[in-house]
């Protein structure tokens, strides 16, 4: 029995008002009986665009089906075939861009509520299923060392699989804690980290070995590693340095990455009194940017105890990078969005502390090489809005220490590690994923170059 | 963890700790740093290496309890451990094509300027130590300035020990004297930097300055660190922490790193955290 409703069952969620003054999880996620119902808006259609919508190739229509009938444990095992992290990519993938984007439900109204569904079964599985049920699928090891070089989505993603394929796999962490962008960079109010603990824990209960405060190029290197007897390396360190502007007053007092702000707050919990870590709280916050780290700012801030909260964002709504549900969520929290909007200064006081900064109006021109359309400054526009801190989100560049510390290790075009399509470098044995090859990407995109990866590792050892 | 193995209070405000740290030893080389954290809920801090161990798996830290963590780490003894320590982070040293250097150390930056003054000494390049202290009280590694460098000189602010003024005047009159150095290299609180730094340009002498500032992660993702460096910004986790100190942008490196002082003093007002002491919890 189809459901022929045209929008999705709504997601229960904290109260916008309350929610943009806690860190806990906006969403609650749907019941098992809002499940099935959305479960039943699915078509089951021939074609299956969601699957070829999905970077990792999820069987959707599959897993929807057994969600239909109950079959709530089922759908899980479906899900986990190809994606590693379902209960983080249900939260953080733009489904809008991906599955969902290219659901037949949504030609006419909204799509089927995949990333919820999946969500709903990923927390279900985690609530029902204990751990020990588990444990038996641990392969035998086969006795050979991989080396996997961040603890992030691609990494993880990189480790499970292999570890899976009955590897020994350790994973080396540069910072303290493991799970990358997961742990320092994604808000607990969006993801819960006590999910990306639940994810790594899976992954050590099978076998994966983590070093934290390890950095690969400095205390090791991937030569070194290979020396001592990893007989591959998968190479997932991220992006890397933060971008800023090169505008005027950049380095006052109070401006910062959004990079480190979210780092303070999420990582080094920032939020919680008992932590040490101190956090820029200004009164009045603007945040630079339109991606989902903006968003992620910005919501901080206003949780952080910000009266005016801005994103500056220099071309209209309909070329905002970010996740959508993101965007309703920061409006409806109160962000303030000032669009076509360009910072041109950051305005100081005598003590080089913030206390301004000046915008020009922007309109939309040409398309550019991306495809948008360009943004102009509209001259003698300027206005100055009054903050005391500014949040930078505008992306990262690539961060070389690996480039430069691997022997006749190769560059792609953009500055990042070099890749052909089955995620392998130049050097022998060494492979490559994520953002430290593409720039700046998503979760689910750098999962699965961490999958593909695997596949070639594993094809790799078998043959050698 | 990271187990202290040794732990020696050089005054009343400076502390030497030797810490287990194989990873980092194994590669640490003079001028680099590490950032610790003394437990759950510590700050990430940065702090120059004052040594190390390779074959003990061993790192040196020096350091004055004047900031928060700092404090904490000194109501550690011999047996307990930091809780995260990563590194080697940072530019080693620079010595190539030296053979002449006088390195100039103030108050407690002469902790930092001891390892580059002895592993450039060490390399085979001559180094004259200026280490300049407020008074007696305060002076510390004297034995080990003596025998790790060609010629000490110790400054005392009041004249309580060795000479009496400033590490400037010092330099100053070895310059005057005769001495013909490669470059001078400053280590200690920024306006002393300056100070120096400002000294060797005046003689056309090339200077290198060690910075200190607020960083989370040491390896160029926070953008914390950023100062301004011949007119750009640099980080210095990654492009330093040494710098030409002709080119930094004094006034500005000193209003960054004042940025949490506020903050900081009040929570050293919250009294229960500093001496109830470190909480690994996980």
């Amino acid at each position: 029995m189809i459901n022929f409703k045209q929008v999705k069952n709504p997601m229960p969620e904290q109260d916008p008002q309350i929610r943009a003054r806690n860190f806990k999880e906006v969403s609650y996620g749907y019941t098992a009986q809002q499940a099935v119902n959305e479960a039943m808006r699915c078509l089951k259609c021939r074609k299956k665009p969601c699957t070829t919508g999905c970077p990792v190739m999820v069987r959707i229509p599959d897993f929807i089906a057994k969600i239909a009938e109950g079959e709530f444990e089922a759908a899980y095992q479906i899900i986990s075939e190809t994606s590693a992290l379902p209960r983080i990519c249900g939260r953080v993938c733009p489904q809008e861009n991906q599955c969902e984007g290219v659901c037949v439900r949504g030609i006419k109204g909204e799509p089927v509520a995949i990333g919820r569904l999946e969500r709903f079964v990923a927390d279900w599985h985690s609530a029902h299923v204990k751990d020990y049920e588990e444990a038996a699928d641990i392969p035998a090891s086969k006795g050979r060392k991989v080396a996997v070089v961040g603890a992030g989505p691609a990494g993880l993603t990189c480790a499970g699989d292999l570890v899976g394929k009955g590897y020994d796999v350790t994973v080396f962490e540069s910072l303290h804690k493991s799970g990358g962008v997961l742990a320092y960079g994604i808000p607990e109010f969006r993801l819960p980290k006590d999910i990306v603990a639940e994810e790594i824990g899976k992954l050590e209960k099978s076998g994966v070995k983590f070093i934290t405060n390890a950095i690969i190029g400095r205390a090791e290197t991937v030569d070194e590693l290979m020396e001592e007897g990893y007989e591959a390396v998968f190479i997932g360190t991220g992006a890397g340095l933060p971008s800023f502007m090169k505008i005027p007053g950049e380095n006052l007092l109070g401006v910062c990455s959004a990079n480190e702000y979210l780092t303070r707050i999420n990582l080094m919990k920032g939020y919680l009194e008992e932590y040490d870590t101190p956090v820029p709280s200004g009164k009045r916050v603007a945040v630079i940017g339109g991606g989902n780290v903006a968003m992620d700012a910005a919501r901080c801030a206003m949780r952080m105890g910000a009266e005016k909260v801005y994103i500056i964002y220099r071309r209209s709504m309909s070329e905002i990078p970010a996740r959508r549900e993101e965007i309703h969520h920061a409006i409806a929290e109160g962000i303030d969005f000032q669009l076509l909007r360009n910072p041109v200064r950051i305005v100081g006081d005598k003590d080089g502390h913030v206390t301004g900064i000046e915008c020009v109006k922007m309109q939309l021109g040409a398309p550019d090489t991306s495809g948008r359309r360009r943004p102009i400054e509209i001259k003698d526009s300027n206005y100055v809005l009054d903050v005391d801190n500014v949040i930078m989100a505008i992306g990262t560049k690539l961060n070389n220490l690996i480039l430069n510390t691997t022997e006749e290790l190769e560059a792609n075009s953009k500055g990042g590690i070099g890749t052909d399509e089955n995620a392998a470098t130049n050097r022998e044995g060494v492979y490559a994923g994520g953002d430290a090859v593409t720039g700046a990407a998503t979760v689910i995109l750098a999962m699965g170059a961490g999958k593909t990866a695997a596949a070639s590792i594993d094809e790799y050892l078998s043959n050698k | 963890m990271f187990k202290i193995v040794k732990k020696r209070k050089l005054n009343e405000n400076m502390t030497w700790l030797v810490v287990e740290a194989p990873l980092v030893a194994r590669k640490a080389r003079p001028g680099q740093f590490i950032i610790l954290r003394t437990d759950e809920y510590g700050e990430r801090i940065p702090l120059t290496m004052a040594g190390h161990d390779a074959d003990a798996g061993t790192i040196d830290l020096i350091y004055a309890a004047v900031g928060r963590t700092t404090m904490l780490m000194d109501q550690l003894e011999e047996g307990d451990a930091l809780m995260d320590v990563v590194g080697p982070l940072g530019k080693p040293t620079e010595m190539e094509g030296l053979e002449k250097v006088c390195v100039v150390g103030g108050g407690t930056g002469n902790a930092l300027a001891y390892p580059l003054a002895c592993g450039m000494h060490d390399h085979g390049i001559h180094v004259d130590m200026i280490a300049g202290f407020k008074n007696k009280e305060h002076v510390i590694l004297e034995d080990e300035f003596r025998t790790g460098t060609d010629r000490l000189y110790i400054t005392t602010d009041d004249g309580s020990y060795g000479e009496k003024g400033f590490t400037t005047d010092k330099l100053k009159e070895l310059i005057e004297s005769g001495n013909e150095y490669d470059e001078i290299v400053a280590v200690g609180p920024p306006m002393m930097m300056k100070f120096t730094c400002g000294i060797a340009a005046d003689y056309g002498i090339p200077s290198v300055a060690s910075l200190t500032a607020y960083m989370i992660d040491g390896t160029g993702m926070c953008g914390g660190c950023r100062c301004v460096v011949g007119g750009e910004n640099k980080f210095v986790c990654v492009d330093g922490p040494e710098f030409d100190g002709a080119l930094v942008d004094w006034d500005e490196l000193i209003r960054r790193n004042s940025y949490y002082k506020d903050q900081e003093a009040h929570d050293r007002a919250h009294v229960c955290r500093l001496t109830g002491g470190v909480r690994y919890h996980d």
